[in-house]
């Protein structure tokens, strides 16, 4: 074990993924000697060579698609997008391609080794286009897997259960998090599963359901929530899609309530389809309607950030409602 | 049927593109004096001294505001030191109703135009006086009063939109232009090829002006193409193309000037790429000693654009040490007094977070709104900045 902050657990991911396959390869923009403009991919390129870790042109539409190629020959991509804002050049190679590679071809051919990094979400002072979060266009996709880790354990478990899992995977990191958060980190390869759920705290009158950075506002809503005698279930969905249904509806069959919160707007927000489904799984057990938390109807602000994201008071009064409904 | 009308050969012959050599227009040395051959475009005391001024007001700006940043006081910023001349002198070139489509580091461009320094200062600060409202970074200007089109963090989006406001511009009859700036690296976006196919095939009055300064955040020009540079490409879509000493304002001036020409008189799109550096950090946010050395900064601080016009000026005795003390000392004061007016100014109404969204607030965010503005009022003390607006209404 050792004490990391997000950014070299993921860094940590990626050596040991390329430690151990020669096909693994990373590249982006500003990913070599620099190492990326956040240092995700510090040292990588002294250590593999320029061949596996290199810079590419400024384009996200040529990273993708060459990463794509990449895939389809048997390599294992793991390409990144400066920021998640930056990866709608790519949006044709990613939906039209990487999800539809294998459907079209009928499994003659298949990209399931890229993997796309992108850090995302808000709370940095980035205003409208070093904010974003786009998982919902994204999750609107079959073919795709994506997963959002929430501290620096799960990055490096999730970010290499991406690069080995058999299918095209977007890993969209909590930007905000990349030096705020520290944890142990096991020093060997270990690889969390996709499409799981996490538990990370039982109760019994409300569930709470987040992912990446929205987990540290839950948690903190939680305890104000807790010191009114509110029992509250916890749960980390780690992967947005496929997502996990089962463990959100056994939760929700105890507790009888669900608030889920996200930073992207609230219509067509992914908590739209989750309280979809849980509302069609869980109706005749439900105490109260099912709460979004999630950012306005608005592109991200900037001087008014703070109005706009959805923090813990907002999810406490969230707590609140649903259970005094 | 085909429109390549091409030689034909019996054995196969390739052809790389090395024939391509472009040369590089110069006309002022770094002593202020001309080449040789060279003679000084059409360009008289008041319109030179404008331009000077410009330079030097952008590069006191540069340094007091990183300064402001380095002491907390502004979140980000950016500066164009060393490529004052590439961005200034191509803007002087143009009718003030020509318009600007820049990338960010075009802040130049914007002081020519009579940006003032209180204007420079509501953006960075996002106060209530920011054109944009406070919703952008610090250095994304816009100004329709000045033709300055408000900048867009996506790199290249403005290149085709150049070109499609410059072929509105050629339907009405104006006789105007659009000038698109952007750096190396943007030129390696879909969006750039896209938009000089577009412009070319539809004989677009539009200027892409590529601000070659060698480095794309820590990515060095020779990883971004493998070709002698970005004009070459020109070449294949059928494009009148330059490449400029962008340190070099009477080339830079001229070349532009020859370049509107070609684009208002006889509606043929140009590109022209400026070689110049940059002497700074990418942002306020960079390091650039972890991915170039000290001694090739050295080598460009030589080349110092201003220096080389403040040369030039003093030759033609239209500028003095006098002149050039009282232009720092008031640009100084000037900077430091509108900054401190900006920091006090308060930030933008809450309205602001639903406005402009769409022509109309759209009543689910209406909603949004009002439940957002209640939800103020329980908590006063942790919304400072907008406890006092969330106050009024429903
Ligand atoms: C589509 C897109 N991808 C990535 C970025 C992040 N980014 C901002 S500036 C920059 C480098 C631009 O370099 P260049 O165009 O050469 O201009 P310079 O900064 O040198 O003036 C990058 C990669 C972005 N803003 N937009």
């Amino acid at each position: 074990m050792t004490k990391m902050n997000m950014l070299q657990a993921i860094n940590n991911a990626l050596d040991t993924a390329m430690a151990e396959d020669e096909r693994v390869l990373c590249f982006g923009e500003d990913v070599g000697v620099f190492g990326g403009v956040f240092r995700a991919t510090s040292n990588l390129q002294q250590k593999y060579g320029k061949a596996r870790c290199f810079n590419t042109p400024l384009v996200e539409q040529g990273i993708i698609g060459f990463a794509n190629g990449l895939a389809a020959q048997g390599s294992v991509p793991v390409a990144e997008i400066q920021f998640a804002d930056y990866i709608f050049p790519a949006f044709d190679q990613i939906v039209n391609e990487s999800a539809k590679f294998r459907y079209r071809s009928g499994n003659l051919f298949n990209v399931g080794g890229l993997t796309i990094r992108a850090p995302y979400g808000g709370g940095i002072a980035g205003g409208l286009y070093h904010s974003q979060s786009p998982e919902a266009y994204f999750a609107h996709t079959p073919g795709l897997k994506i997963v959002v880790p929430r501290n620096p354990h799960q990055a490096k478990g999730l970010l290499l259960g991406a690069i080995h899992d058999s299918n095209p995977t977007l890993f969209f990191e909590p930007k905000r998090l990349y030096r705020a958060s520290v944890g142990e980190v096991p020093d060997e390869d270990y690889r969390l599963p996709l499409g799981e759920a996490e538990v990370l705290k039982e109760g019994t009158d409300v569930t709470l359901l987040g992912w990446g950075a929205q987990m540290e506002v839950i948690e903190k809503a939680v305890e104000a929530a807790e010191k009114d005698g509110i029992s509250c279930e916890v749960i980390d969905l780690r992967t947005i899609l496929p997502w996990d249904v089962e463990t959100v509806a056994n939760s929700v069959f105890k507790t009888g309530r669900l608030v889920v919160t996200h930073e992207a707007p609230l219509t067509g927000g992914f908590a739209g389809e989750i309280a979809a489904t849980i509302q069609e799984r869980c109706f005749l057990y439900l105490e109260s309607p099912i709460a979004r938390v999630t950012g306005m109807d608005t592109p991200f602000p900037l001087v008014l950030e703070k109005e706009h994201l959805p923090n813990h008071l907002k999810v406490y009064e969230a707590i609140r409602a649903s259970v005094e409904f | 049927m085909t429109t390549t009308k091409s030689k034909v050969v019996y054995s196969p012959v390739f052809t790389d593109g090395a024939e391509f050599r472009i040369p590089t227009f110069k006309l002022l040395k770094q002593d202020g004096k001309l080449y040789k051959s060279a003679k000084a475009p059409d360009l008289d005391k008041d319109k030179a001294l404008r331009i000077y001024r410009a330079m030097v007001t952008t590069r006191i700006l540069d340094e007091r505001m990183l300064a402001a940043q380095r002491q907390g006081r502004l979140s980000f910023y950016m500066q164009c030191t060393g490529e004052e001349a590439a961005v200034i002198g191509s803007a002087a070139a143009l009718d003030d109703g020509d318009m600007i489509m820049a990338q960010y580091r075009e802040q130049g461009a914007l002081a020519y135009r009579g940006f003032t320094i209180d204007e420079f200062m509501n953006q960075l600060f996002g106060n209530e006086m920011d054109y944009g409202k406070g919703r952008q970074m610090p250095v994304h200007y816009g100004s329709s009063k000045l033709n300055y089109m408000t900048i867009s963090s996506p790199l290249a989006t403005q290149i085709p939109q150049a070109a499609g406001y410059a072929y509105g511009q050629k339907l009405r009859g104006e006789g105007l232009c659009t000038i698109t700036y952007f750096g190396e690296g943007a030129a390696s976006e879909g969006d750039f090829h896209a938009a000089l196919n577009m412009a070319a095939v539809h004989r677009v009055p539009v200027i892409f002006l590529c601000r070659n300064n060698g480095y794309a955040i820590s990515t060095p020009a020779a990883e971004q193409f493998a070709a002698d540079g970005v004009a070459p490409r020109a070449y294949g879509y059928k494009m009148d193309v330059i490449r400029v000493d962008g340190n070099d304002i009477l080339a830079m001036y001229q070349a532009t000037q020859e370049a509107r020409k070609l684009a208002v008189e006889h509606n043929r799109p140009v590109l022209i790429e400026a070689m110049s550096y940059r002497l700074a950090a990418h942002s306020s946010s960079d390091d650039p000693s972890g991915y170039r050395s000290k001694d090739e900064e050295a080598v460009w601080r030589e080349k110092d654009p201003i220096l080389r016009m403040r040369l030039w000026l003093e030759s033609k005795k239209w500028w003095s040490e006098d002149d050039e003390k009282q232009l720092q000392e008031n640009m100084r004061r000037e900077v430091l007094e509108t900054m401190k007016r900006a920091q006090k100014r308060p930030p933008p109404p809450l309205e602001t977070l639903v406005s402009d969204v769409y022509d109309e607030v759209p009543p689910a965010l209406a909603e949004q709104f009002d439940k957002l503005k209640a939800h103020i009022r329980r908590y006063p003390d942790e919304y400072p900045k907008s406890a006092e607006h969330a106050k009024g209404g429903a």
